[in-house]
């Protein structure tokens, strides 16, 4: 014989275990100085060949390196190799998005201390990657002009858990027709003042003004980070 | 499709709060969910039913109260409930708004248990 149920309060948020990891992470990053960049995107809208031409540019003056998910094949780590950046790939099998703890394993053995930059690279999803918190400095979304400008209409959660938007492959805006002014009202509509640049990773335009928005992000990081340091001294 | 990973992840932590206080039964989850969470109630709902299966939780209910987005309006200086996720503006002045008060919850806030 049970006895009548009570109501027992709890406060626990479901999520406690990625946010601890991605705290974690956040400060690991914090004190080797290096800045983090995450992508998230639908499959195909472009992340890898930006990501190639990304790490490739900033090859040249900077420590970059990469991590990129995916549910399986080695083909993106092998692409982002020639850029000459370390890359490493995370196989998540079944799984539609990363989590700080796959990030934290991957990271395993890396001197984060000897890069200025490193990229993550989220499996493509527009659904399940905005629950989860990886400890990046910065979380980028990216839109190709193929996908439509109702987008961020469609798919608003990651537009809001993101901090910038990309718009790729602006080479084919006038083959489509892009809409351009609808697309930045859509995303503002869902994430009010968000960053928007666009560019091509094909024909080059626009990727030196996304490189230069880069190193200014990562200085302010710097900034607030040693303000902070001065402050608690 | 990650609803699944989540329901596991509730019905462990129920798991572990109702061996915390003794209770051999969990008659039900009580959540609070908010639409930024990324998480679809029906998903969540059909994936509890299927993390429960064959586990010290099978046949118990995952009550959801839906937690409606809130922001800041700093033209009214005041805490607004936005009209929906695809206009993040008060609803009263129609200015846009990203201080997010509320909206992002994935939280167990009770359980009903019993010996």
């Amino acid at each position: 014989m049970s006895a009548e149920p009570r109501l027992v309060e709890v406060r626990k948020n479901v999520l406690r275990q990625n946010d601890v990891v991605a705290r974690a992470l956040r400060e690991q990053y914090r004190q080797a100085g290096v800045f983090v960049v995450s992508l998230v995107s639908s499959p195909g809208a472009g992340k890898t060949a930006f990501l190639e031409k990304t790490l490739t540019l900033l090859h040249a003056n900077s420590r970059v390196a990469a991590l990129v998910g995916d549910l399986a094949t080695e083909n993106d780590a092998a692409r982002l190799a020639r850029s000459m950046a370390p890359v490493r790939q995370i196989i998540t099998g079944t799984v539609c998005h990363l989590e700080a703890a796959m990030v934290q394993n991957a990271l395993q053995g890396w001197d984060l201390s000897q890069l200025d930059f490193l990229f993550v690279e989220n499996v493509g999803n527009l659904v399940c990657p905005s629950s989860y918190d990886l400890g990046e400095n910065l979380r980028l979304v990216l839109l190709s002009v193929t996908e439509g400008e109702d987008k961020p209409l469609k798919y608003p959660t990651i537009f809001n858990s993101a901090d910038v938007a990309i718009i790729t492959k602006m080479d084919l805006a006038a083959a489509v027709e892009f809409d351009e002014q609808a697309a930045y009202r859509n995303v503002h509509a869902v994430r009010p003042g968000m960053s928007i640049l666009k560019l091509s990773s094909k024909s080059g335009e626009g990727v030196q003004a996304f490189l230069d928005f880069l190193g200014e992000q990562r200085s302010r990081c710097r900034r607030t980070t040693e303000a902070a340091a001065w402050t608690a001294t | 499709m990650h609803e699944l990973s989540i329901a596991m992840s509730i019905v462990e932590m129920a798991e572990e709060e109702a061996a915390a206080r003794g209770s051999a039964r969990v008659h039900a989850v009580h959540l609070r969910l908010g639409p930024l969470s990324g998480v679809v109630k029906e998903a969540l709902l059909s994936s509890f039913e299927m993390a429960c299966a064959a586990s010290p939780l099978e046949g118990s209910q995952l009550v959801i109260e839906e937690v409606p987005i809130m922001v800041f309006c700093s033209t009214c200086q005041a805490a607004r409930r936005v009209a929906s996720l695809q206009w993040m503006c008060c609803p009263e002045c129609g200015a846009p708004s990203q201080d997010v008060l509320q909206g992002k919850e994935l939280e167990i806030t009770a359980l009903e248990l019993s010996e």
